[in-house]
């Protein structure tokens, strides 16, 4: 089967320190981390990823009082990457577009606030919302991307815990390579600091993210003292086009996505697995058809916790063991984990290296774990290299879901 | 409570559940829907915000009731004075 190479023309975002690539990018050149302290429902106060864009650009108040964060995320993220595209959108057959959103969790949010509204009604279930199942479908996301903009094709969500930002691009490639559409919307996002059950999950797992004084630096991975996540919130867009469909439009091409691969460990519900970890990158590799040393940059996924940043050290370990001119980074250490949305995000802002060939670092290494001392890691300070053509993105996620994306600056 | 007493907590509860909408000359004798921007959800909401706040039933049989702010009027008027 011929296979069509697909670019990404457009992206789209909302960050807990950036709500443009431009302004995310320049951030985490910076060193400019965006946790805070919010107040969480029966959990007091936690630190926590907030997104400060503004929903209003692109909903009406009515469709923000109807819908849900997440969906005014991936409305906002989305709007932003067609417009990233220059895509005519307007003119655009509505019909040949798709919409693929991975979620790692949708529904939480929505159903805890009902029951702690009908609470306050001693628990007489008159009070339940009608706007509930629609709000808690697990499609709802990508479906308020399309009811916004008035996208008629084919719109799902793809849940992969952790790694559903890739995923969401994963299946927008394959969509596009099968002729289903012309464009795709796809990417990932994240509502889940609304969710209080999210929170009291990870501090019952002993995962979530404490900092005695600054909540910037409660995510460090890599670092001894690291003991979890931030839950954050989040998303990221891409506009998706076959490269001849773009070419055709004077599109400007970002990158190419060359590789991928979804694996399982079919193991453990929580805990990584680093040899299933390395083989999903063996495997996105084969697919670009790429040695370890082609790759320039790998972002990981590590959530600073104990355990998992070692275990994925372990699994770069072994794929890039010897490969002097690929440096590591992290993208958590600044904004936390957004759920969701944390592949899509991550790719995204290390995608402008391929213009400006510096490398962000990971923030918050104060003392580096030697179990997480790999070699060419970048801590604390942008790197500049000669060149950076290619990056590859992991995002892992809980029941042993594993992905890496590989995507290459575009060269015709 | 008076009817326009009533129509003043209608028009409030509306101004809630559809804030895009400009809720200041709305005439009572002509239907919501054909003056404001309502959909069926929009109508549940209005029930249910009875419910909440008002403690008021409307039974789904008697939704049509809720057509105008003229109608709304006499249906709930009694209902509030019960």
């Amino acid at each position: 089967m011929h296979k069509s190479r697909i670019v990404i023309t457009g992206v789209g975002l909302t960050s807990p320190n950036g709500n443009t690539l431009e302004e995310y990018r320049k951030n985490l050149l910076a060193g400019v981390a965006g946790v805070q302290i919010i107040d969480m429902r029966y959990m007091g106060k936690v630190p926590a990823g907030v997104c400060n864009f503004d929903p209003k650009k692109y909903q009406t108040r009515k469709e923000l009082r109807v819908g849900t964060r997440a969906g005014s995320i991936a409305v906002y993220s989305a709007h932003e990457a067609i417009n990233n595209s220059g895509l005519d959108f307007e003119n655009f057959d509505k019909s040949r577009i798709g919409v693929y959103v991975g979620t790692t969790e949708h529904g939480n949010v929505e159903t805890e606030n009902e029951v702690y509204n009908i609470s306050k009604f001693d628990y007489d279930t008159r009070f339940w919302t009608h706007h509930h199942n629609p709000r808690t479908v697990a499609n709802n996301p990508a479906g308020e991307i399309t009811i916004n903009m008035g996208i008629t094709g084919p719109h799902y969500t793809i849940g992969a815990a952790c790694a559903a930002g890739n995923a969401g691009l994963i299946q927008a490639l394959q969509m596009l390579r099968l002729g289903e559409v012309d464009v795709a919307l796809a990417g990932g996002v994240s509502e889940s600091i609304q969710s209080f059950g999210i929170f009291a999950g990870f501090k019952s797992q002993g995962a979530l993210g404490t900092h005695e004084t600054d909540p910037n630096k409660t995510s460090r991975p890599f670092d001894k003292t690291r003991d979890g996540i931030v839950v954050s919130e989040g998303g990221a867009i891409y506009v998706l086009e076959r490269l001849e469909d773009a070419q055709a439009r004077g599109a400007n091409i970002i990158a190419e996505i060359v590789g991928y691969r979804i694996n399982s460990d079919a193991g453990d519900y929580v805990l990584p697995d680093p040899v299933r970890q390395a083989e999903c990158m063996h495997a996105a590799l084969k697919v670009a058809g790429m040695e370890p040393g082609d790759v320039d940059i790998v972002n990981t996924h590590a959530t600073s916790t104990p355990m998992g940043d070692i275990q994925e050290c372990q699994a770069i370990r072994e794929v890039f063991s010897d490969c002097p001119t690929t440096y590591i980074n992290n993208t958590k250490s600044y904004i936390g984990h957004c759920m969701g949305a944390a592949g899509a995000l991550e790719l995204a802002g290390n995608l402008p290296s391929f213009k400006d060939n510096i490398i962000h670092p990971t923030i918050n290494v104060e003392d580096l774990d030697p179990e997480c001392a790999l070699p060419n890691l970048v801590i604390n300070e942008p790197l500049k290299v000669d060149a950076v053509k290619v990056i590859l993105n992991n995002s892992f996620g809980m029941l042993g879901i594993n992905s890496a994306l590989i995507v290459r600056k575009f060269e015709d | 409570m008076t009817e326009d007493q009533v129509k003043q907590i209608v028009v409030d509860i509306i101004a809630e559940i559809a804030p895009d909408e400009d809720t200041s000359n709305i005439k009572p004798e002509i239907n919501l829907r054909d003056q404001l921007d309502l959909d069926s959800m929009d109508f549940l909401d209005i029930v249910m915000e009875l419910r909440k706040q008002h403690n008021i039933e409307v039974p789904e049989a008697d939704y049509p009731e809720l057509a105008s702010l003229a109608t709304c009027a006499a249906y709930l008027t009694p209902k509030f004075n019960a």
